[in-house]
């Protein structure tokens, strides 16, 4: 067995250094799937969290713990309920989502929206409230209040982006119940190392596996370039 | 310009204004004085329409300013600086530029005007800082000059000054000066510093406990306090109660528990009243024989003697202690001490009579 392992890793290695088309259009439409799931999440969810910071309303706080909850929803859940709905028996069937790139796009982007909508509202909540008062006294019309109080959060906000990302594309949940891994149209970096695992083809699910991995690698980067240099500019201030 | 009338405002059961009514008039600087937590910045977030009244009336530049319709267009001919300056994470060129970026003004006319804006308040080679890194005074002035550049009609300042460093807070007296004197801008700034009010502000409304309860120039306030808090605000020390004994022609002779003064007054004899008479207005002499005119000397022994300053307050007990301020130099060439024997003297027209109520 251990001798497999290190197998497997030298055959890992090459089979990335060599460009394996398999494992490069895994990983590029792993890459589209999520970055497409985040990037339309962070459409509806940066507003979102704009609204939910703006307005006051009965059960806002009910409404608040309720998508912190759904922070840690199990993807395997979102999966589930989101195949009741567009299975071909569901409301959505006609639709004919199920086991496409788009029905997993819609899967992650259940998973990412409460993340980005709740720690969204959480950045604009940290910002100095007489701050509001002073954008208005500049004269801002509601959009422009907007906008400015965005671009004050924009570190945290990103950093939920990042997160939300994160989340996307590590999931293996949801994207195996609405995928389906079929090769060449719905197999993921996460589907294809589980069933990879499961056939006993370990060099390629550890090939997979690295480069998951080093998606995370940049990531974790990218979250703490964001944070340092929130940290940075902000250090001068006290 | 500017005509409140019975304005209060409510924060749930708290009542933090009560019926206040004054005006405004153009191109003057009008100042708010008041301790800490009367109700100024209230009062000034209510004027500058970021916080609506919950009763009463008021207008600004001819229009109704509680009129739903009119109050975004009001508020952008109006500019507000408060007390803790809000500073946005961006360069100092960005902080500035805000308000007329709001206002859709070309980049050339924004580049000129942060330009002369940053020249004013004395920071010239600040543009490209991020603003975050800014001392409290340089952020106050900046924030000041994001106030000015949209060229408002009137401008508000809350406690512009407020635990500054002493060259800050002089750039931004002579900025708002400037401002007032060159642009023509109508002026409000509250201060719970006299002196800063006095600096400013031609008259000034006295705000306490939610009320304005006097408005006048400094000098009426200084000399002639309309009630006794407030000439314990405006550190009136000498404050006595006591009744009109007789009042030929006006010179009313006043009976306070140990002493009598001479006073000026129409109140007639029997007036329960209070006089009031600032330390500064009270002369120290070591002999009863001085020169001055004043009817009111007492002889007293120095009780304490209390630094201030270039100045010192003595206290002297003449049967009531009163309080003198004088120069240090002056207490040296008296060589006055604890102990030592003098005579106190004040006008007659230096005391200010209040009818008790």
């Amino acid at each position: 067995m251990a001798g497999e392992i290190t197998d497997g890793f030298i055959q890992a290695f090459q089979l990335i250094v060599s460009g394996n088309p398999e494992v490069i259009r895994i990983t590029i439409l792993s890459l589209e799937i999520s970055l497409t799931a985040t990037f339309l999440s962070a459409c509806i969810a940066i507003p979102l969290g704009a609204f939910l910071y703006y307005h006051d309303f009965r059960g806002k706080r009910v409404v608040i713990n309720l998508i912190q909850t759904l922070y840690a929803l199990p993807t395997v859940i979102a999966g589930l309920v989101l195949f009741l709905f567009i299975s071909n028996q569901g409301p959505f069937g006609f639709l004919h989502l199920l086991y496409t790139a788009p029905g997993m796009v819609i899967a992650q982007m259940i998973l990412v929206l409460p993340l980005v909508t709740g720690l969204t509202f959480a950045a604009l909540s940290g910002i100095d409230p007489d701050m509001r008062q002073t954008i208005t006294s500049l004269g801002a019309t509601t959009l422009q209040s907007v906008r400015t109080l965005i671009l004050e959060a924009r570190f945290g906000i990103l950093a939920a982006v990042i997160l939300g990302f994160g989340r996307a594309i590590s999931e293996v949940g949801a994207a195996m119940i609405i995928g389906g891994n079929i090769r060449g149209y719905t197999r993921v970096l996460t589907t294809a190392i589980s069933l990879e695992t499961s056939i006993g083809d370990f060099a390629f699910a550890i090939a997979l596996g690295v480069i998951l991995l080093g998606v995370a690698v940049i990531v974790n980067i990218g979250l703490n370039l964001v944070q340092s240099g929130s940290a940075w500019k902000s250090s001068f201030t006290s | 310009m500017i005509q409140a009338d019975g304005l209060s405002k409510w924060y749930g059961e708290k009542e933090i204004l009560r019926e206040i009514s004054f005006s405004v008039r153009e191109k003057e600087i009008f100042g708010l004085i008041g301790p800490s937590g009367s109700g100024k910045s209230t009062l000034l977030r209510l004027l500058d329409l970021i916080e609506v009244p919950t009763g009463g009336s008021l207008t600004i530049l001819g229009e109704d300013a509680l009129d739903g319709d009119a109050r975004f267009g009001l508020r952008r001919r109006l500019a507000m600086l408060s007390q803790k300056p809000v500073i946005f994470n961006r360069t100092v060129y960005d902080n500035i530029a805000l308000g007329m970026r709001y206002r859709n003004e070309s980049q050339a006319t924004i580049g000129k005007r942060v330009g002369e804006a940053l020249r004013d308040i004395g920071l010239p080679d600040y543009a490209r800082r991020n603003a975050r890194t800014l001392s409290g005074g340089e952020a106050q002035r900046v924030a000041l000059a994001r106030a000015m550049v949209t060229d408002p009609e009137v401008l508000f300042l809350d406690e512009p000054t407020a635990n500054l460093d002493p060259h800050s807070v002089e750039k931004i007296e002579e900025t708002i000066l400037q401002l007032n004197r060159d642009a023509g801008t109508t002026v409000v700034v509250s201060t719970h510093d006299m002196l800063q009010g006095q600096r400013l502000a031609g008259r000034i409304g006295v705000v306490m406990e939610g009320r304005i309860p006097q408005i006048g120039t400094t000098v009426d306030i200084f000399h002639k306090p309309a009630t006794k808090k407030i000439a314990r605000f405006v550190q009136v020390d000498n404050i006595f109660s006591g009744a009109i004994t007789e009042n030929q022609a006006g010179e009313a002779t006043v009976a306070v528990p140990g002493r009598s003064f001479s006073a000026v007054t129409p109140l007639g004899p029997g007036s329960r009243v209070s006089i009031l008479f600032r330390a500064e207005d009270v002369t120290i002499g070591i002999d009863g024989t001085s020169r001055t005119s004043a009817r009111n000397v007492y002889q007293g022994t120095i009780k304490r003697i209390i630094p201030s300053g270039p100045f010192v307050h003595v206290i002297i007990d003449c049967g009531i202690d009163i309080t003198a301020l004088i120069t240090i130099r002056s207490a040296e060439d008296l060589e006055l001490a604890p102990g030592k024997e003098v005579f106190a003297s004040v006008k007659a027209t230096a005391i200010h009579v209040l009818p008790e109520s």
